[in-house]
């Protein structure tokens, strides 16, 4: 498991001080190792890349369906493509990464085991972050409110939420089983802290190493 | 900052069509100071109607270049921190040799003989000038339109010498639609008496011609949004209808202006073998398809297209994009929002200058 005090050093970079409350990039900078070919998928304005290739020396592509947000990734030196997920992964040859990243992006593409199926395709190790629906905090709010759960992590309203669809620690865990996939690493985080106990409970975000 | 053309004679060039020209005159203008390292070159290359004169005034004309809003200090190609050169395109009109050119083995105009040229024969050209210039590698080529179409072929021609490839607003392969309107530029010259099988130099041009043909070339540089800002249906000096066949509307009015302006800088045989080099152009061509050919680039590339370009559409720059992700080579790519139509890449340059900025400085931090 990722050491703690890795974890700290990390997030004392200016770059994770920027992006607290995205406590996965950090942890993805673990996971990664250096001198490799990375993918990231919803890349966003690039930061994730360049604080890879800046700390890992890693080489890496996005692909970001925003045009705003690829201006921004290519200003920062980004390779970023302005595509779509869903589509976006077909051009790409068998095994062209070895990691490619889906960072907290799963529960909003339209067939999410398709791109989890080409992400295995294209590379050699799938990170995949998501917000686990399961965690108690929805599960209140679901149960109290008689609503569409709305808290910290899915703070939408059903109409306007870009998240289609929803999943627990527990729903990814077998899904990877049905599809034979081999887990290689599993992180869960609540806030800013690494948590075991009961994760589809208590995790606010997975974070799942995955190899075919 | 003025900036005056300088020239370079070379020797022998062997064209696609088989035949070779013995000498070849180039003029090019320079910009910034090249580094001790000779790492920090770009070459620009011009459209069609384009010319070497990009950026500052020109000593001889007093006008601004076709790019100046991109290129000097600080702006996207920083004069400050790289050394950008760009020249005339062989077949063209403005120094470098061309229709209009003398053949030094008849003393006349070379008009209609002189052989018809290719978009990997105008590179072929470049190559030789910056061989001339001493640099080995360029940190970039870059333009739009036709200079786009050049940067996709020094990439895949020279692939040891580019580092980075900087195609806007093109095409791996001129399309019908492309061809069709280059065609009626042709047939309105060559439809001119005074075209005269292209005899017509030290005598009257064919202007009529070669108006007509800007005239159509300009519409597809437009976009329906842009048009209908710019004119709308706005009569030209007058309340209404004229009733005949005078300009009565501002966007004839406009259309006749910018003919009549291009007929005084621009030779008509040169238009007619620029858009035939343009229509010829096919990247792929006798290489294997467009994912091989770009596959054996090195370069890193990034792709630029415009939201209301309809002549050289986004869906082209895709082709181009998605050749090179199925070969894993390094391509960035972004379809800007621009009502400008075509000619966004030299007017609507706000995000696409931050991009290029980015993107330059990163690929001389990293690879350089």
């Amino acid at each position: 498991m990722l050491k703690m005090s890795a974890l700290i050093q990390t997030r004392e970079h200016p770059f994770v001080r920027e992006i607290l409350g995205r406590s996965d990039f950090a942890i993805i900078g673990g996971l990664v190792e250096p001198n490799t070919k990375v993918l990231d998928l919803g890349c966003g304005d690039g930061e994730l890349l360049e604080w890879l290739a800046g700390n890992k020396t890693v080489e890496g592509r996005g692909i970001e369906i925003s045009s705003a947000r690829v201006q921004r990734a290519i200003r920062r030196g980004v390779s970023a493509y302005q595509g779509d997920i869903d589509q976006g992964l077909a051009d790409y040859p068998d095994l062209a990464f070895d990691y490619v990243i889906l960072s907290q992006t799963l529960q909003e593409t339209r067939h999410p085991l398709g791109v989890l199926k080409e992400m295995l395709r294209v590379g050699r190790h799938a990170i995949v972050t998501f917000p686990n629906f399961g965690h108690w905090s929805v599960r209140l709010a679901h149960l109290f409110s008689g609503r569409a759960p709305k808290t910290r992590l899915f703070p939408h309203s059903w109409y306007d939420s870009p998240n289609i669809h929803f999943l627990t620690v527990k729903d990814f865990e077998e899904l990877v089983r049905q599809e034979n996939w081999t887990v290689e690493r599993k992180i869960f985080l609540s806030g800013h802290h690494l948590g075991r106990l009961l994760p589809n409970l208590m995790a606010e975000v997975a974070v799942f190493l995955v190899r075919p | 900052m003025i900036v005056k053309p300088q020239h370079a004679r070379l020797d022998s060039l062997s064209l696609d069509c088989g035949a070779s020209l013995a000498q070849v005159d180039v003029v090019y203008e320079t910009y910034g100071a090249l580094n001790a390292s000779r790492s920090n070159a770009i070459l620009l290359l011009h459209a069609l109607s384009g010319d070497a004169h990009v950026a500052g005034i020109s000593e001889e004309t007093g006008k601004p270049g076709w790019w100046d809003n991109s290129v000097g200090p600080g702006k996207a190609f920083d004069t400050e921190k790289y050394f950008m050169i760009c020249s005339n395109v062989l077949g063209g009109c403005r120094g470098t040799t061309g229709p209009a050119s003398v053949n030094p083995a008849t003393g006349a105009p070379y008009a209609m003989s002189f052989p018809v040229i290719t978009i990997p024969d105008m590179v072929r050209l470049q190559k030789k000038l910056i061989d001339h210039l001493g640099v080995e590698r360029l940190l970039a080529v870059a333009g739009g339109s036709m200079g786009g179409m050049q940067a996709l072929e020094w990439a895949v021609a020279y692939p040891e010498s580019v580092v980075a490839a900087i195609p806007i607003a093109t095409t791996a392969r001129h399309s019908a639609q492309q061809i069709a309107f280059n065609e009626v530029g042709r047939q309105a010259i060559m439809a001119d008496p005074d075209w005269n099988e292209g005899n017509y130099y030290g005598g009257k041009p064919p202007g009529r011609g070669l108006s007509v043909a800007r005239m159509v070339g300009h519409i597809t540089y437009m976009s329906d949004e842009s048009m209908r800002e710019k004119f709308g249906r706005r009569l030209r000096e007058k309340d209404r209808y004229g009733f005949d066949f005078s300009v009565d509307f501002e966007v004839e009015s406009y259309l006749r202006y910018r003919g009549a302006q291009f007929v005084e800088r621009f030779d008509a045989n040169a238009y007619l073998y620029i858009t035939k080099a343009l229509d010829y152009f096919d990247l792929a061509n006798g290489r294997g398809s467009l994912a091989e050919v770009l596959g054996k680039t090195v370069a890193r590339f990034l792709v630029i297209s415009f939201t209301s370009d309809w002549l050289y559409p986004t869906y082209q720059s895709l082709e181009i994009v998605n050749a090179l992700r199925s070969r894993n080579r390094d391509v960035a790519y972004c379809e800007l929002t621009s009502n400008y139509g075509h000619d966004a890449f030299l007017v609507d340059i706000g995000e696409q200058t931050e991009i290029l900025r980015g993107f330059l400085a990163n690929t001389y931090r990293e690879k350089c």
